[in-house]
Order: C-alpha cells, then structure tokens, then sequence
C-alpha cells in the first residue's frame, strides 16, 4: 500500500519512533509572533534554555499592529510587542517589525519570502498555519507550550494524524473561489469534522488553482476542526517559488525539485476519509451564524433552527441567529451589513485585493457602509499601490491601510462596535471575533466587494443585473 | 508540572457545544506577556449575563468543568487553558475536544477527558439538580464518579502518563538531543535558513 502526502512529509521528518511514545518530529521552520510566544521565551529563560536553531526561526509582529500610521498607543499591545522585540533580540531571532519592508501577517510572509516550501513541516503558534499546506508543506498551529518545545529543541512529539481527501472536481464557475469551496467543506463536515485529520485536497479544481488560491482554502482547513490541509506541490508551486529570497538556486534548485516532485500521494494510498465536492456545481457562499459551519450559498435564507436534527444543533443555530440578529425566513442577499473587511491570512494576499478591486472598479461604496481594505503584508501593499489599486479602492470611498491582522480578530484597534455586521473575508465568525458584541458574514473577496457597493450581502452577478 | 492522580471538587455543567476558545478567552485578554493571571477572561462575555453558570454562587468552586461537544475549538491559544486553570479548573470533561487544546491541556497539566456524551448528559442533569455536587476524576482508574454514577473516560495514554508523572516535554526531548543532531547533520543542503540572504 502506498502513501499519501502527509505520510511521506511525516515519514521524512521522524528523529525518534518509540513504541507507545508519539514520533518525535524535526521542524524545518518555526514562525513566531507577539501574541503567543512571550511566554515561551519566558520558559527558556527560567530553565537557562538557548534557542536552538534561530536560524530556522522567523519573527513578525502582526496581530496588535495597528493599520493606520503611528505607533501602538494600547499599552498592554505595545508591551506585547516590545518584548517580542526584546527576546529576538536577546535570543538571535530574526524579526520582521512594524515598518519593515517584509512585515506583514505571518503567514503571508513566509510564502512570500520563498521560506514556505514543498515537503517542509512547519509550525507557528497560530492555528491559520495550516496556510503554508498549499506548498505541500505539512504546517499546523501549536499553543505556547510547544512553541517553547520547538525554540528549545526544533522538534515536536506528536501522534500521526489521520487522512483525508476532499477531492474537488469540475471547473469552478465564474464569480466563485477557494473561498467559496472551504466554506462549502466545512459547512459539509462540521467544525468538528476534520477532528484529528490532515485534508489534502485534490482534484482537477485544485490543479488550476493558483497557489493564493491553494493557500486561502488551506488556511481555513482549522476551521473544519483538521490540523493542516495540504494540496501536492506541481508546477504551479515551483514557479511561484523560483526566484523568491530564500528559494533554492542553481543545483540546489534542481535538487529540490527532484525531491518535491515526490510529493504526491500514490496512486494506492489509502486515506482514513474521503469526500467529494463538485466544483462547478458551486455558487458563492457565506456564513449566517457564529461558526465558520454555519454557512449557505448566498442565494439562500436564514435557516429555521427547527429544521436541524438533534437538539443541540437546533440549540446552537437558535443561538446563532438570536446573536446575529436575524430571523429565519429572511433571504441572505437581504442582509444589511456596516462594514466590510476585506484583508487577513486568509484573504489578504494580491490576488485577493486585485479581484475586489475589480468589482468595485468605478463604483462606489454604499451610503452608511465603511470598507476597510488591509493588504496582508507590507510587500503586498507596495504591489497593489504598484498596481494602483489602492486608488481604486480609495476613489470607492474605502479606507486603504497598512499591513497586519486587523479586524480578523478583535485585538488591535480595528473592531466591530456592539451590533455592528459585518461582511468579512476573514476566517472566523465567532461571538465577539471581531469585538465584542460583533456580528461577522464570512465571505469572499469578490462577495465582499459587491456588498460593499449595495449595503446587502451581494454577489459581482447582482451588481451586473443592477446595472 | 504538578503530578496529577485524583482530583475531587465541584462539577459545573456548561450545557454548551462547540465552544471555542475566542468564548472560553477572548482575544482583548491575551495581550498579557507573562504565564498566569487570566482568570479574569474567562468566558469574559457570557460572565455579563447573571444566568450564567459561573455567576451562580452553588458553582463558585467549580473545579470540574462539563461541557458539550467539541470543546476548546478554534484558534490555537494556550491562554483558553490557562484561563481555566488560574479560575480554578483542574479538569475539563466533554465528548469531543478540538485537538489543539487537547494538547495544550494536557502540557499545562488541566486534565482533558473524553466521557460519552450520553454520560456527559446524565452528569448535566445531576449537577443541575443538585448544584455543588462532587465529582471524583481519577485517572490512574479513568474514571468519574458523581453520586451513584460511575463513568469511564478516554485520554491518549502518552498524555496520561506524562500528567500521572508530572513530566515536562522538553526534558524528556532533551534526553534523544544525540539523535536531534544525528537527523540534522543529514538534512538536504537546499532548506531555508531563515538568515538574512
């Protein structure tokens, strides 16, 4: 029997194999930042502890960063901030600050700086880590115990996982994304449905993907419950990375793609679930409730809690929509949002900005609704002004910031008011997410776009019969 | 890490699925740099409502949280395990935890048992009618006794053994540092390195 993808990034990273002991696994790239590491370089400090490979360690400072000029005036995140400073320092770590031209949200930078590769396992304190799979990376978030672990000894011990493969077949039709397709899947299996679970997904919907593509659909692999998700590394891979700062070059290159060209499940592997999604039969979707499976095509309505099996279900959906203010029946194109976030790890890269800003092209943003438009790292800012599309975001009236998180979570001060909805490219729909009383529609760019321009939870499509 | 045998204290019930740790502590609290003092965040939102669980007196010393189906889901943030330890928790039970927290409990020493959510069920119930019940987790036996009842529970054996043991991961690593340099003398030339290039 062969091996899936996961298996053989595993299989090539195993130091130690104990019988009724986990694998103890070597990390080829350990990505920090502020919010969840200080307490793990406070552990290597008490027990007298060096980081052992600082040259496999990336630092950036990304979720309390503000998006507007000026320094961080919130106390506690500047504090959070600084002592990131202070320990990369202290311990030779390489950090990317606020003001750098590589800063940005860590997972943006680490495929950008061509330190994302095929076949790596990489992890960050930050369960989005899961982004860097569409490399066919094994990458996965840890708690700060296991950050600690890693500075400490650049490896984890950890149980395999299982595997799953979400084939995706057909071609994806117009005005529908990776975005769209993650929802769907996870609106399929449940929160808790890739429990235990690395997803690769596959399929010839997959294989025309761009590798932005791949990685939104990765990213949101967590929100399924899974670890990672993956997608095998092919061409498309390889010429994103050729040329990027810290690709191979020359014999090494060739070597490197000798290796990842591996990368692929067998034809004989056997994974633990499978499930089929047809691409082409998939229209744009978004969130209703309070977790990213609370999810329905956008041509849909509020669902009735009554309708759900089980009474823990119906408990949690009549939860949702009483959190959510809505009221089953009501069409989701009818929902009235205040503000629109277009940017995070999930979609925040140029791809991302360049399809909104498509949409919203010559239009402008709605009476009453604030567009928030936040490139993903600084590099993808720098592009995008490159390609002018911040003044098309500008002259739509929306508001063009600099680099970070921001309101993907409620942690800097780019936040939802109480009540206030939103419509979000980001990656969770949780009560308070993105502050506290909060109310967030996941979407994607181009849904995200189009209802910024009619005030009501839209598709490019409505915009056109519109007109 | 403390060793962990037997813990006896209060069950609280938590008749809610799929809490994730944004409810269990939400992203304003984490900004601290230092390892304790969370309490305060936890379950921060749903602490303003007086219904509440955690705001009725009988569960002050609530130390044994009952909680619904997959528990702990969401971001990665060890914090939501500190939370529920600083407020007192020693043991979280539920049917199904999110795999990251389940991790992350099990190195800060909270004690993640997986019951079947029939018993999880039966044990809302008791502890709803009789508020301030005791519950008795044993995990050398693996079991809970509330009352008359007496369930068995489900932990991964490793992270059982390093709890009963009080161990910590990075000594027990530390101890096949030998083997970490043997596997890194033979990593290919072309991985990155994170140094400036």
């Amino acid at each position: 029997m062969g091996n899936t993808l996961a298996e053989k990034v595993w299989e090539q990273h195993v130091v130690r194999q104990a019988d009724g002991e986990p694998d103890l696994l070597y990390i080829d790239l350990h990505l920090i930042h502020e919010v969840t590491s200080p307490q793990a370089f406070e552990g290597l400090r008490l027990a007298g502890r060096e980081v052992r490979r600082p040259d496999l360690t990336v630092a950036t400072e990304d979720h309390n960063v503000p998006t507007t000029p000026g320094p961080i005036t919130d106390v506690v995140s500047r504090t959070q901030v600084e002592t990131l400073r202070t320990n990369c320092k202290e311990f030779g770590v390489r950090l990317y600050p606020m003001g750098d031209a590589e800063q940005g949200i860590v997972h943006i930078i680490g495929p950008q700086l061509g330190l994302t590769q095929p076949g790596m396992t990489i992890v960050c304190g930050d369960s989005h880590t899961s982004t860097h799979g569409a490399f066919g990376a094994l990458s996965f978030g840890i708690g700060t115990s296991e950050v600690e672990h890693v500075l400490a000894t650049q490896t984890l011990p950890l149980n395999p996982f299982r595997t799953m493969a979400i084939n995706i077949d057909g071609t994806l039709p117009d005005g529908v994304t990776s975005k769209d397709i993650i929802l769907a899947v996870i609106a399929k299996i449940g929160t808790g449905g890739g429990q235990g679970y690395v997803l690769e997904y596959r399929g010839s919907a997959v294989r025309e993907m761009s590798m932005e593509a791949r990685m939104t659909m990765c990213n949101m692999s967590i929100e399924a419950g899974a670890r990672a998700g993956m997608v095998a590394p092919d061409e498309t891979t390889f010429a994103y990375l050729k040329g990027r700062d810290h690709a191979p070059t020359g014999a090494d290159w060739d070597a490197a793609v000798e290796s990842w060209s591996q990368l692929v499940s067998d034809e004989d592997a056997v994974f633990d679930a499978e499930i089929n999604i047809d691409a082409s039969a998939l229209t744009p979707f978004v969130t209703w409730g309070t977790n990213p499976g609370q999810g329905l095509p956008l041509s849909a309505v509020v669902p009735d809690p009554e309708s759900f099996a089980g009474e823990n279900d119906k408990a949690a959906a009549q939860r949702a929509i009483d959190y959510m203010g809505l009221t089953p029946g009501m069409p989701l194109r009818e929902i009235h949002v205040d503000t629109v976030f277009l940017g995070s790890c999930t979609n925040g890269r140029i791809e991302d900005l360049r399809a909104a800003a498509d949409v919203i092209k010559g239009r402008k943003v709605a009476d009453g609704v604030r567009m928030l438009v936040v490139p993903g790292s600084a590099k993808v800012r720098l592009q995008a002004e490159g390609e002018g599309l911040d003044k098309v975001f500008s002259d739509a009236g929306a508001e063009w910031r600099l680099a970070g998180c921001s309101m993907c979570l409620g942690m800097n001060p780019d936040q939802l008011a109480v009540g206030e909805r939103s419509a979000s490219t980001s990656n969770r729909n949780f009560e308070g997410r993105q502050g506290k009383g909060g109310r967030t529609h996941l979407v994607s760019p181009l849904v995200a776009a189009a209802t910024a321009v009619r005030g009501t939870l839209s598709s490019p499509s409505d915009l056109v019969t519109s007109n | 890490m403390e060793k962990f045998t037997q813990h006896t204290g209060v069950g609280v019930p938590l008749r809610r699925s799929n809490v994730d740790t944004d409810q269990i502590i939400p992203a304003v609290y984490l900004k601290r740099v230092s390892r304790t003092g969370f309490e305060d965040g936890l379950f921060a939102a749903w602490r303003g409502d007086e219904t509440f669980v955690l705001n009725n007196p009988q569960f002050a010393d609530g130390s044994v949280l009952v909680a619904g189906q997959d528990f702990g889901t969401g971001s990665s943030r060890e914090h939501a395990v500190w939370a529920l330890m600083d407020y007192g928790f020693r043991v979280v039970l539920s049917s199904r935890f999110a795999d990251i927290f389940r991790g992350n409990a099990g190195k800060a020493g909270l004690l993640a048992a997986q019951l079947r959510q029939e018993d999880i069920e039966l044990l809302w119930k008791l502890l709803e009618n009789e508020p301030g019940t005791q519950v008795t987790v044993d995990l050398e036996q693996r079991t809970v006794v509330a009352g008359e009842h007496v369930f068995g529970f489900e932990v991964d054996d490793y992270i059982r053994w390093r709890l009963l043991e009080g161990l910590d991961d990075i000594s027990l690593t530390l101890r096949h540092a030998d083997q970490i340099t043997n596997f890194e003398s033979a990593r290919p030339s072309w991985k990155p390195s994170a140094q400036p290039v």
